[in-house]
């Protein structure tokens, strides 16, 4: 099975990615992140107007079998979140990139250590052997 | 890693369905097929095939092979009648848990007992000592025996299509040595998934064939994160969690299980002490705050005290809410009781309800 990654966004070692357009970002969680959990059924995600550091927990998805904290790959403070995924979890699944995003942010400034979507592939690849 | 692992003789068949493999007590494992949520729903509403062959498989028999089972497990086992199958418990002289299992009757003096997998050598090197007191045979049919459980009220249909009138005649926990695509089986209703169902034990040469068929025949290959969300929610203990060396019997509600009344055991004189004397209890709770419990977090009451840890926690998929099983102080442990669950380090409300969350569903 492979996974997507598109190459257009950017992605941390924790499986979450971010698309950064000027000083807005949105965060999702990619693809075999998604995968690996399996059905999500319940989304935490922060308040707008949080702020957040650098690769700081904003929030948690949790399937039947595990929970997995979110991480936000650049600092910022949310400006969005997405509200359809409390109502549709299952969004995270089937939309990653899309429907499936969690929060946008304006950022402000310092960034986690981010891989581009050829280096994330290696990554995803090493953990499947 | 995983060339490390054990592989039962269906490993093959789970990789053809895509199946995610994972680590469960040393042995490669699906976790899922498709996913957890639809496979549930399967065996709550129609039938799923689980591969079981990683749990193990211990035959007595032998003139004492009662007399043995009586010492070393709980139940009263001179009660199992021929053809017939009951849970037991093997416990420590000091009253804590070694495993639990099934004791399948097959002969006048023969007997199947299957054991957990995480605990076979450890149950090899607990009764094994006792046999030298018995003119009894111990032997370990596990590598060689492949297990499947099929479950759901759908299951009789889909056994019935490949054997026939044996699937509808077996009665709950009946067992019976038949053929199954012509090869010899044994079968029984017995599972632990809180739905009826079957359990087919083979020869490992047999499997392949045998699980291909129960799929043809309509079941939906099921991984272990059904069957852990499956037995969750009729509160049936798994061990390691809701069961341990260092938990007895009537914390974990299954005093029903240890018959005093047949005479002494191993254990006996601990566990009649025990019986009304016993600190802990095992309860079922609703998440009423934000959040989820899971396995091994800590239990506050409302004060924050500590009292207790969460054994199984999970999002429920038959209900839709965050549910749990907890062991707490029997102080606390009244339906109703409001609790806090410390989830990442924040104390998250929960309240006591009715054990166990799903009754199951047997046909008896």
């Amino acid at each position: 099975m492979s996974f997507k990654t598109p190459t257009n966004l950017q992605y941390l070692a924790s499986h979450e990615w971010i698309l950064i357009e000027g000083d807005i970002a949105t965060v999702g969680i990619s693809d075999y992140a998604q995968d690996a959990l399996g059905d999500v059924v319940y989304v935490d995600l922060p308040d707008v107007g949080t702020t957040f550091a650098a690769g700081a927990e904003f929030g948690v998805a949790e399937s039947v079998k595990a929970s997995s904290e979110l991480y936000l790959p650049a600092a910022g403070e949310v400006i969005a979140v997405n509200g359809d995924v409390s109502q549709q979890t299952d969004l995270v699944n089937t939309d990653p990139y899309g429907k499936g995003w969690l929060v946008r942010i304006k950022l402000s400034g310092d960034k986690a250590p981010l891989l581009d979507a050829a280096a994330y592939t290696a990554l995803v690849d090493s953990i499947k052997h | 890693m995983s060339e490390e692992l054990l592989r039962t003789v269906l490993h093959g068949e789970h990789l053809r369905l895509n199946a995610r493999m994972v680590e469960f007590g040393g042995w490669d494992m699906p976790v899922q097929y498709t996913g957890i949520i639809d496979e549930h729903r399967a065996v709550r509403e129609r039938a799923g095939l689980f591969d079981v062959s990683h749990m193990g498989e211990f035959w007595v028999e032998g003139p004492d092979a009662l007399a043995f089972l009586q010492h070393v497990t709980t139940a009263d086992v001179s009660q199992l009648a021929i053809g017939h199958a009951g849970y037991a418990l093997f416990c420590r002289p000091d009253g804590g848990v070694v495993d639990d299992l099934f004791i399948y009757r097959l002969g006048e003096q023969r007997y199947l007992l299957v054991v957990n997998a995480s605990n076979i050598a450890k149950d090899w090197q607990w009764i094994s000592p006792f046999t030298s007191n018995f003119a009894v045979t111990l032997s370990d049919a596990s590598p060689d025996t492949a297990l499947m459980a099929l479950q759901g009220p759908g299951a009789e249909a889909v056994l019935a299509s490949l054997i026939g009138d044996v699937a509808v005649t077996l009665p709950f926990h009946g067992v019976a040595e038949t053929t199954l695509l012509g090869q010899s089986v044994i079968i029984a209703r017995t599972g632990y998934t809180g739905e009826d169902g079957f359990e087919v034990f083979c020869g490992n040469a047999h499997a392949v064939a045998i699980w291909q068929a129960l799929l043809a025949a309509g079941a939906t290959p099921c991984g272990l994160g059904a069957r852990d969300s499956l037995r969750f929610e009729p509160c049936l203990a798994l061990y390691g969690h809701e069961l341990a060396d260092d938990i007895n019997p009537y914390e974990a509600r299954l005093g029903w299980a240890v018959k005093l009344s047949k005479g002494e055991f191993v254990g006996s004189a601990t566990l009649n002490d025990l019986k009304s004397n016993y600190t802990r209890r095992l309860v079922a709770f609703e998440v009423t705050g934000k959040g989820i419990a899971r396995g091994g977090y800590a239990v506050h009451d409302t004060t924050g005290n500590p009292i207790g840890v969460v054994t199984t926690g999970m999002p429920s998929p038959t209900f839709g809410k965050p549910l749990g099983i907890a062991l707490i102080a029997r102080a606390e442990a009244s339906e109703g009781n409001q609790i806090d669950i410390i989830v990442r380090d924040k104390p998250v409300r929960a309240v006591i309800v009715k054990y166990p969350f799903y009754q199951s569903r047997y046909k008896k």
